[in-house]
């Protein structure tokens, strides 16, 4: 029973792609350019003012190899923390009857509430002046180590699962490290994808911390390399923009790939649940 | 045993689950509010690593500060100024956007990851390309031609703050297309089938049915949007070259960054961020009884 598409519908779809769109488009065509051309015309490619040179300048300037390590490296850790501990919270939430839980849970709520942000002079101290981890990875990563609502997400899929299952598991003789790991991690393996892809985006794109905490260029993760690049070495640049947007186009270019190759993962009903509480 | 399990409760296994997540939340959520409660109380500045200084005990003089001080008052005003134009239009914006996508219509799936992009994409990256698109000789006023604002968008104090509440609008949108597309699945088909039968548009139908039913999504993104207005940084930081013209866009995290870590009055800089997250509490309260309400 499939009704006629209303062609408003169809238009307002469209007009809303083409301007979340274009910018991206306009982005690697600019880090294409020899000259940047800002006239309409500027924004087809024209094969007289196309080069790869703009990746070049920016590799020169910023180590593209050594900043996307970092990235790696600051993510990597973010991933591992929050799948490691986050799933065996999760898991407990869901699961498990034990004291300080309910307290624990209003925690989660009340942390994805309050910015992290807001408590950057703080965490600074403490980490960087307590602590000495500036210009560390410990440092970079400490703050984001267990994604509360990655935390959210797991005890959520872990509540869903069928209780008779954990029941026989424990009539069984089975350890919870056991039911855990044998009978509900593989079930909720698409979760852990989800989780894992929402995770990914916070420590690969987050610039205020890193760049806190990060002097020494060769710590920086790209994101923080490529603002200050923008900040202060643009104006003097031969073709400023070209550059810029082609560092841009290395630090998208990741993320946009994942999410497009799993964007099945990354649908409504697990999102939605992540911040209703 | 009995009493382990009154004191650990059933499976006192799950509190070894928890514990790590539990010291994170205590390491890098509550002692970091103590040490900022502490630091906004007194005269709190950096001195080099393990020098004795005295920091003295100031009262409510930090927060005195941060509601008189013009800058700061302008970096809160800034956030209101970022609500009004964020909210509806991200409320007509997504809910349009989703309405459209919720249903059987060709290319859905191209439609949805479009609109997700920009969420996904570090802010760093999309202001690069937004620097390029806004700037003086950009191409958004080489369309404009003679209609191009002067001073220009990034650099006209009326209108930076907007075009950073309108690049952030842009950049979350596809986040609250995902929200509103879960909340319209909660909407149950009967109420639109007896709109039907009532005889009722398509148009009046969506009012009378689509716009209640979502209203829990979009008390969300009141609340979503006064986190991310309180949360600004890059934007303000990279967009309008550290939030100007002359605080015309700072954004409170920017100006708590520049008196803290750049000026050295972290103490005032805490006292910032303390009545931030009281007031980002409030707002998170008051969005809970609304719901509640329902």
């Amino acid at each position: 029973m499939r009704r006629k598409v209303h062609p408003l519908r169809l238009l307002a779809l469209l007009a809303g792609a083409l301007v979340f769109l274009f910018p991206f488009y306009y982005m690697l065509i600019g880090s294409l350019q020899t000259e940047p051309d800002t006239t309409p015309a500027g924004a087809l490619p024209n094969p007289g003012n196309l080069t790869a040179r703009n990746y070049g300048d920016i590799n020169s300037r910023l180590d593209l190899g050594t900043t996307l390590v970092n990235s790696g490296i600051f993510t990597g850790g973010v991933l591992l923390g929050t799948v490691v501990f986050g799933v065996l919270a999760g898991y407990a939430m869901a699961r498990l009857h034990f004291r300080g839980k309910a307290l624990l849970f209003n925690l989660m709520l009340l942390v994805q509430v309050i910015p992290f942000q807001l408590l950057t002079i703080p965490l600074y101290v403490l980490i960087v002046r307590t602590y000495g981890l500036a210009d560390s990875y410990l440092g970079m990563i400490l703050p984001f180590a267990i994604n509360s609502a990655a935390v959210f997400i797991f005890r959520q899929y872990f509540l869903q699962l069928p209780r008779e299952l954990f029941e026989a598991a424990q009539i069984d003789g089975a350890s919870e490290l056991t039911i855990l790991f044998r009978v509900a991690l593989p079930l909720v393996k698409p979760a852990l994808l989800t989780a894992v892809l929402l995770t990914f985006i916070g420590p690969w794109n987050e610039f205020l911390w890193p760049f806190l905490i990060t002097k020494r260029a060769d710590m920086q993760p790209l994101a923080v390399a490529l603002a200050n690049y923008m900040s202060n070495v643009a104006a003097r640049a031969a073709n400023p923009y070209g550059a810029l947007l082609a560092g841009a186009c290395v630090l998208a270019a990741p993320v946009i790939v994942l999410f497009v190759v799993f964007q099945r993962r990354f649908v409504a009903s697990n999102l939605g649940s992540s911040v209703k509480g | 045993m009995a009493l382990n399990r009154k004191l650990l409760g059933r499976q006192p296994i799950g509190i070894a689950f928890v514990t790590p997540y539990a010291v994170f939340l205590a390491g890098i959520f509550a002692y970091p509010i103590g040490i900022a409660v502490y630091m906004s109380f007194h005269d709190w500045f950096f001195a080099a690593p393990g020098a004795k200084v005295d920091r003295p005990f100031v009262g409510l003089d930090n927060y005195v500060a941060v509601f008189t001080d013009p800058a700061i008052l302008r970096s809160f005003l800034n956030i209101a100024i970022f609500l009004v134009i964020n909210v509806p239009l991200t409320v007509v914006l997504s809910l349009g956007l989703a309405s459209a996508l919720n249903a059987a219509i060709p290319l859905r799936t191209f439609f949805r990851v479009s609109f997700y992009v920009p969420y996904v994409t570090a802010s760093v990256a999309v202001v690069g390309v937004w620097l390029f698109l806004f700037n003086s000789n950009g191409l958004v006023n080489s369309v404009l031609g003679p209609l191009a604002p002067d001073p220009t968008w990034l650099v006209n104090s009326t209108l930076a703050m907007p075009v950073v509440a309108v690049f952030v609008t842009w950049k979350q949108l596809g986040f609250f297309i995902l929200l509103y597309l879960a909340a319209l699945q909660n909407v149950p088909n009967e109420l639109y089938e007896s709109a039907a039968v009532d005889g009722a548009s398509r148009w009046r139908s969506f009012w009378t049915v689509t716009v209640p039913g979502v209203r829990p999504a979009t008390t969300l993104v009141v609340l979503l949007a006064t986190i991310t207005g309180a949360n600004l940084f890059t934007e303000p930081y990279l967009l309008t070259g550290g939030g100007g013209p002359d605080g015309a866009s700072a954004s409170p995290v920017l100006v708590m960054y520049q008196r803290g870590i750049e000026q050295g009055q972290a103490g005032l800089a805490a006292a910032i961020g303390i009545v931030l997250v009281i007031g980002t509490l409030l707002i998170s309260l008051v969005n809970r009884r609304l719901l509640e309400r329902d």
